[in-house]
Order: structure tokens, then C-alpha cells, then sequence
């Protein structure tokens, strides 16, 4: 059996810069340069309600999915944020005190620039671009979203991370006040996640700060949540304070918490089962109570772009 | 304390206890169809396997609790409710089953043998409802009579039955497991209270 440590991070994959402005090559190489110019169909954005802000100034990206997504109502009431509760209903129906702003996120680690930085000095100098994510969550359903977000690579980059920032590791808020499930020490809170800082640099990472054409509603992870399409969903923490570069794995809830069913790398993977149940098929959220089972792609049917990120690794002990 | 006359217990209780005990299958049917503004949902298949299955659990141990209920406040005719309660389990777990069989794996039998051979939470489901056959099927008063003290026997099956639920329920759970709790102390009540009785009977 294969099984290899994974590759060390040299500090040239940091910052492939020539090859990450490059889309035109990356498309090629995703074989989407004969569909370039094909853009997706546009979000339906269905009803939403009024008190959501509109985002402006929004571009399309080539990096979207052309399938349909789903309605404005299933990626706003069926989530999993503990945080809220553990009911699928419990982030819509219990995040209604939680406050977005203002927001502060702090940058630490191993990185040339860090400090605490107010939402807008995050976001603001980027382009937000919509991209319609297939969402495959690890309890083996799956949605389409489309999120509004910006490039977390060209984000990191501002703060000049040094060689010695092998991962990035993340943090959501912590505020038991506002957030009943943190009461209840169902995980060790705060939630955190991390990724190998090749991944946190691939151009299909984002930081969503909305969905549908408006700011990401608090039950979503507002009003600044992570999005890894090819990874399982509970990878892509939400609320987020705290961005850390760092020199070794760092602490991530799920897979410290029972690391004999979650993995670090939670990359999305129809061969590698759950303990408990198949990863081989997924139900799309939205289709009814008599639509079949729709077979999970590799990587969430981002292999193309991104099985690059793990030449050379076993899966299946790496999962 | 005053009892109700065997006549009150076959022409009122027993019909009413029959409607409250179809009453969750009354309320998902409505949801399925999105009928009297109910609904399920973004995951209805998920959402009915949970409520059914959380629904047979709640009767399973419903029925366990009439026999202490009996013992504790001397109320016969409670005994009387046991069959149809059961009945009632075994058909609670049947659409449980058919729910994930059909609309949840498609009728997908690769999958299925799979999941029940592999994944023991799926496989103690289904040793449970295999159990609740065979109570099901020995129900009637012909096989009672035809089992004779064999049947009291057999039936102690259903012990065995709520915990093989419980610990399908805890299994199943991620991370959460505040609500199998909750139910597997309830059993654990129920069924210690069957100890207690059998002690004080020997002596």
C-alpha cells in the first residue's frame, strides 16, 4: 500500500503567482477553455427578503458550476453551525440575536504582517466574485450555492506569509450569549478548522461574505465564512475572528474530536466511507421526496483542478 | 380510585388510543403532501426517517411503560392497550424501513446489503425490526394459545428490542447524543423496574 507523508510545502508553492493569475492555463488545464466563454446561468436569487443587504459590485467567475442552485430558502434554513444548535432548523430559528457587525478579524502567526483588521479593511480592497459552489456535506447530502466571496490566496498574501507557514488555521467567534449551542460543550469551542497553506492558496478557496446577491445571513456563517468546494462542508468554518499562519497541522474540531471518523483533509472521496455510512452517493437537498441518489464525484467533481494538491499522497490514510 | 367498565375501555379508550397513536403518521402523511400548511423541509426523506423513527422509539417505551404503570396504580385494564401499542411499533418501524429502502437508497439492494452488513448501527435496526416480526406475527390470540408458556417467553424478545433501538439511535447520532440519552434512560428505568419485580416476586 502507498502510503507516503505528504509533500513538503516549499515556499515557491506559496505564491505561485505567474501560474495563479494565469486562468487562462488553469482553464485549459481543467479542461474548460472550449466552455470559457459559456458562463453559468445566473443565481435565481427565488424570494428573498428585503432586510438582506445587496452586495455591489459583484463579477461572474469561470470557476462556477453550471448547475442549478438551490433555492434562496434551502441554503437558508437546512445547515449544520453547531453553534446554533444541532437541528438542521436551529441556525435559522436561533441566529436571530447574533450580531455581524461590526467585525473584527485578527491575522497572526507567521506572516510579516499581522494585527487586527475591521471587516471592511479584509475585505474591501478585493473584487467580490459569485461563485456557484457544489456543496457536498459529510453527512452525505449536497446543495448548490451560489456564494458571494473573494479569493482567500489573494487575501493571504497581503500579510506576506513567511517559509515558515506550512498551514492556516482558522477560528469562529465565540460568543455563548448569542450563540445558544455554544452552551453546551457538544465540541471544543471555539469551532476551528485549518488547511495545508497549498490549499488555503488554491484560487477555488474563497472567504464568502454573501450568497444569492446579498450578505451572507447569520445562519450561514456571517459575515465571514470559509468555502473549499472540494472538501467535506464542515471544513468550510463560518464567523470567522482569527486567521493564523503556522508551522505545524493545527487543532481542527471535528477531527480531534473523533478522528476515527473525520480527517484533517476531509477532501471529498466516493471511495473512502464514513464508519457509519456510504460517501459513495449523495442526496441533493431540493429534489423531492422520490429524486434518486446522485453518485459523489472525486473531490466533489473538482478533481481537475485541484488532484494536483495530492500527487503523491494515500487518501484513503490521509482522509 | 375508579376503573372503567370493560364496555369504556373496547368502545372509548381502546378507538382513541388507536387515534392518538396513528396521530404522527396522520401529521408526516399531511407533511409529505405539504397539505394543512405542514412541511418537511429541505430533506424531507431525512426528516421523515427521523420522525418516524423517533415516534416508534417514543411507542416502544410507551408500551414498556404499561406493565410498571399497571403494578403502580393498579389499573388493570391499561394491560389491554400493550397489543395494539406494539402493533403500533412494528408498523412505525416498518415505514421507517420502507422510507429507507425506498425513497432514502432508491431500492438500491447493493447499497442496502452493504449498509446493513456493514454499518452496525443499520444492522442493529434491522435485527430490531426482525424481532418486531416475529412479536408482530405471535400476536394474535391463536398464537398465544398455540405457544403456551413459550409465548411469554418469546415476547421477552421486546427488551431486547428497546435496547437494540436505543443503541441504534445512539449510534446514528454525530457528535449530539443528549436526546439517545435521554431515551436510553428511560429504558433503563423501564426495564429496571422489571428487576425490581422479579426480585420482590422471589422473594
Amino acid at each position: 500500500m502507498l502510503i507516503k507523508k505528504p509533500r513538503d510545502i516549499k515556499s515557491s508553492d506559496i505564491t505561485p503567482e505567474s501560474v495563479y493569475l494565469d486562468r487562462r492555463k488553469l482553464l485549459q488545464a481543467a479542461g474548460l477553455s472550449g466552455t470559457a466563454m459559456l458562463l453559468p446561468q445566473a443565481a435565481r436569487p427565488g424570494d428573498i427578503p428585503a432586510r438582506y443587504k445587496k452586495l455591489e459590485g459583484v463579477i461572474k467567475s469561470h470557476y462556477s458550476t453550471s448547475r442549478e442552485p438551490n433555492s434562496f430558502e434551502d441554503v437558508t434554513t437546512y445547515n449544520n453551525f453547531y453553534e446554533f444548535g444541532t437541528k438542521k432548523s436551529d441556525p435559522v430559528d436561533n441566529s436571530g440575536n447574533f450580531k455581524p457587525q461590526p467585525w473584527s478579524v485578527t491575522i497572526d502567526g507567521e506572516a510579516e504582517v499581522t494585527g487586527t483588521f475591521g471587516l471592511e479593511d479584509i475585505v474591501g480592497p478585493h473584487t467580490l466574485e459569485e461563485r456557484i459552489y457544489r456543496l457536498r456535506c459529510v453527512e452525505a447530502w449536497s446543495m448548490v450555492v451560489p456564494w458571494i466571496g473573494i479569493p482567500l490566496g489573494d487575501l493571504l498574501k497581503r500579510f506576506k506569509p513567511t517559509s515558515k507557514a506550512k498551514y492556516v488555521a482558522f477560528e469562529t467567534i465565540m460568543r455563548p450569549g448569542e450563540m445558544p449551542g455554544q452552551r453546551r460543550s457538544i465540541l471544543d469551542w471555539p469551532y476551528r478548522e485549518g488547511l495545508r497553506i497549498d490549499e488555503a492558496m488554491h484560487p477555488l478557496t474563497i472567504l464568502a461574505t454573501g450568497l444569492y446577491g446579498v450578505a451572507l445571513p447569520n445562519q450561514n456563517g456571517a459575515p465571514l465564512r470559509l468555502v473549499i468546494p472540494w472538501k467535506y462542508g464542515f471544513k468550510s468554518i463560518k464567523s470567522i475572528v482569527r486567521i493564523s499562519f503556522v508551522e505545524t497541522m493545527p487543532y481542527t474540531s471535528w477531527s480531534d474530536t473523533l478522528p476515527r471518523e473525520y480527517g484533517f483533509y476531509a477532501n471529498v472521496n466516493p471511495e473512502v466511507d464514513h464508519p457509519r455510512w456510504s460517501q459513495a452517493r449523495e442526496r441533493p437537498i431540493g429534489a423531492g421526496f422520490f429524486a434518486a441518489k446522485i453518485p459523489t464525484l472525486m473531490l466533489n467533481g473538482y478533481a481537475d483542478q485541484v488532484a494536483g494538491l495530492y500527487t503523491g499522497m494515500d487518501l484513503v490514510k490521509n482522509f | 380510585m375508579s376503573f372503567p367498565t370493560t364496555r369504556q375501555v373496547r368502545w372509548l379508550i381502546k378507538p382513541a388510543w388507536f387515534l392518538a397513536c396513528l396521530t404522527p403518521f396522520t401529521w408526516l402523511t399531511l407533511a409529505v403532501f405539504e397539505l394543512a400548511g405542514l412541511s418537511l423541509g429541505a430533506d424531507p426523506i431525512e426528516e421523515t426517517q427521523h420522525f418516524i423513527g423517533i415516534w416508534a422509539l417514543r411507542l416502544l417505551l410507551i408500551t414498556l411503560a404499561l406493565t410498571p404503570i399497571r403494578l403502580l396504580t393498579a389499573q388493570a385494564w391499561v394491560i389491554q392497550l400493550r397489543r395494539m401499542t406494539g402493533l403500533f411499533v412494528l408498523f412505525y418501524v416498518s415505514v421507517h424501513f420502507l422510507n429507507y429502502l425506498v425513497p432514502d437508497q432508491g431500492l438500491d439492494w447493493g447499497a442496502i446489503v452493504e449498509d446493513i452488513v456493514e454499518r452496525p448501527f443499520i444492522t442493529l435496526g434491522t435485527a430490531a425490526l426482525t424481532c418486531l416480526i416475529m412479536l408482530g406475527i405471535t400476536s394474535t390470540n391463536g398464537w398465544r394459545r398455540r405457544l403456551g408458556r413459550r409465548w411469554q417467553k418469546l415476547h421477552r424478545l421486546v427488551y431486547v428490542v428497546g435496547i437494540l433501538a436505543c443503541t441504534h439511535f445512539w449510534w446514528q447520532v454525530k457528535l449530539d447524543t443528549l436526546e439517545p440519552t435521554v431515551y436510553a434512560g428511560i429504558l433503563a428505568v423501564l426495564l429496571g423496574s422489571r428487576i425490581v419485580s422479579y426480585k420482590r416476586s422471589k422473594g
